[in-house]
């Protein structure tokens, strides 16, 4: 299994029946295919749907219907479009149950980056800053290090993307928790020892008497 | 029966400088047509307002190629690598605005409304410069209006009044910047009679667009 199909599979343990979740572009959006069965999960894209559904197959796309990313989607039965200030007031308003976004950092308050590397990368926040200040749950969903540095650092060196202290971490290695004592370890992954977490970790983990290994949903479906 | 106006007839209405408002979400609700014509006419020193600069060569992306955008107000950059390109070599200005924020801010100078209070990006660089103010114990930005002198728009229907309506995903910033500008250019997929739009689903009140383009020859 990959590590990002992984991250998914736990990511879509977090998903609640009739929540309104919007999941961000690249491995979030992998945790639709990994539904716990029986669940009914409203997805929301921010450009301006609820409810919808999986790719259609070549030759039946329809040029208005996409997601975030400008790929093509379908429209689930009760889905629902609407303009871009009603879908930033779904976001913003408290009407949006759990977001799920990538992550290039998060630090030991529990904040994110995800927007910007000053004078290298710059694609700009996007929805990113509405999502976190306005979601009720905030869903990190990254790898644990990039080229060998720790994402999990003790204080940002990149802009943060808000002020807020996000709600959980998941990552190749671990689930994390940021509380306001600082990162909780919850969770490690299959076959990964809290030593290994603990040393690919620059920050600080407050690790508690027993650490799981995380659980995972059921490999893929097609979504419903 | 209102009249249209052809593309090229559009963008000659659209003075170098001019500042515009243009549908679409990664290209996606783009006037693709009225585009064209503004590169076909070698627009320049535009300030476009937008959702993102779309992707070389779709929508706001062939301004950008094409040299007609001096500063671009958007909320993200990252699926055009030509904006990045000539940010960083100093050729156009990017003003980076959270998605939200902008649309607020956008409904806003359609509204009458003298900015909004928003809680997104406090604690940020988005914040930089703008004033903090408390409503009821609770920080917000205080993000102003936003207004162009033209808005660009795409439509899916277009009755011979200029009532228009919108589809599915292609619907997104569309509707607020036909608010917000002096001069509303709208180009619609189906221009039909009055009446085959029903009241109710009427997205943008025909008397808001000054000009509908004729359908595509």
């Amino acid at each position: 299994m990959d590590t990002r199909e992984m991250i998914a599979r736990r990511v879509a343990l977090e998903l609640r029946d009739r929540s309104l979740v919007n999941l961000g572009i690249g491995l979030p959006t992998l945790v639709a295919r990994f539904v716990p069965p029986g669940l009914r999960v409203a997805f929301q894209s921010e450009n301006g749907i609820i409810g919808f559904g999986a790719r259609p197959p070549e030759g039946m796309e329809d040029p208005n219907l996409t997601d975030a990313g400008g790929g093509f989607i379908t429209a689930d039965p009760g889905a629902a479009s609407f303009d871009s200030a009603m879908s930033f007031a779904l976001i913003r308003g408290g009407h949006l149950d759990m977001t799920v976004l990538g992550g290039l950092q998060v630090d030991e308050a529990g904040r994110l980056a995800n927007w910007l590397v000053p004078g290298k990368l710059v694609p700009g926040m996007g929805g990113a800053m509405d999502l976190v200040t306005g979601a009720r749950r905030v869903v990190v969903a990254m790898q644990h290090a990039a080229r060998g540095e720790s994402k999990i650092v003790r204080r940002l060196t990149l802009p943060p993307t808000s002020a807020r202290r996000i709600d959980l971490v998941v990552t190749d290695l671990a689930v994390i928790e940021p509380r306001p004592e600082g990162l909780l370890l919850r969770e490690r992954a299959p076959g990964v020892t809290v030593e290994a977490v603990l040393a690919a970790t620059e920050a600080t983990l407050i690790v508690p008497g027993e650490v799981p290994e995380m659980p995972l949903a059921r490999p893929d479906r097609p979504l419903a | 029966m209102r009249k249209g106006i052809t593309a090229a007839e559009a963008a000659a209405l659209i003075p170098d400088g001019a500042s515009l408002m243009i549908g679409g979400f990664v290209g996606v609700g783009s006037p693709e047509r009225i585009i064209d014509a503004l590169v076909a006419r070698g627009a320049r020193g535009l300030t476009v307002i937008a959702n993102d600069t779309a992707r070389p060569g779709i929508g706001i992306g062939k301004l950008v190629e094409a040299g007609c955008v001096a500063r671009a107000i958007v909320s993200h950059i990252g699926t055009n690598p030509v904006t990045q390109q000539k940010m960083l070599a100093g050729e156009m200005a990017v003003e980076l605005v959270p998605q939200g924020t902008l649309a607020e801010r956008i409904r806003a100078g359609g509204a009458g409304l003298g900015g909004v209070l928003t809680p997104t990006g406090l604690g940020t660089l988005a914040a930089e410069g703008k004033p903090v103010i408390e409503v009821d114990g609770r920080p917000f930005l205080l993000e102003r209006p936003l207004r162009a002198g033209f808005a660009l728009l795409h439509a899916q229907e277009a009755d011979h009044e200029f009532n228009l309506t919108y589809r599915l995903t292609a619907t997104n910033f569309n509707p607020v910047m036909a608010m917000a500008a002096d001069c509303v250019i709208a180009e619609a997929v189906e221009i039909v009679p009055v009446g085959v739009i029903p009241p109710d689903a009427v997205r943008t009140p025909g008397i808001l667009v000054h000009h509908l383009l004729e359908r595509a020859h």
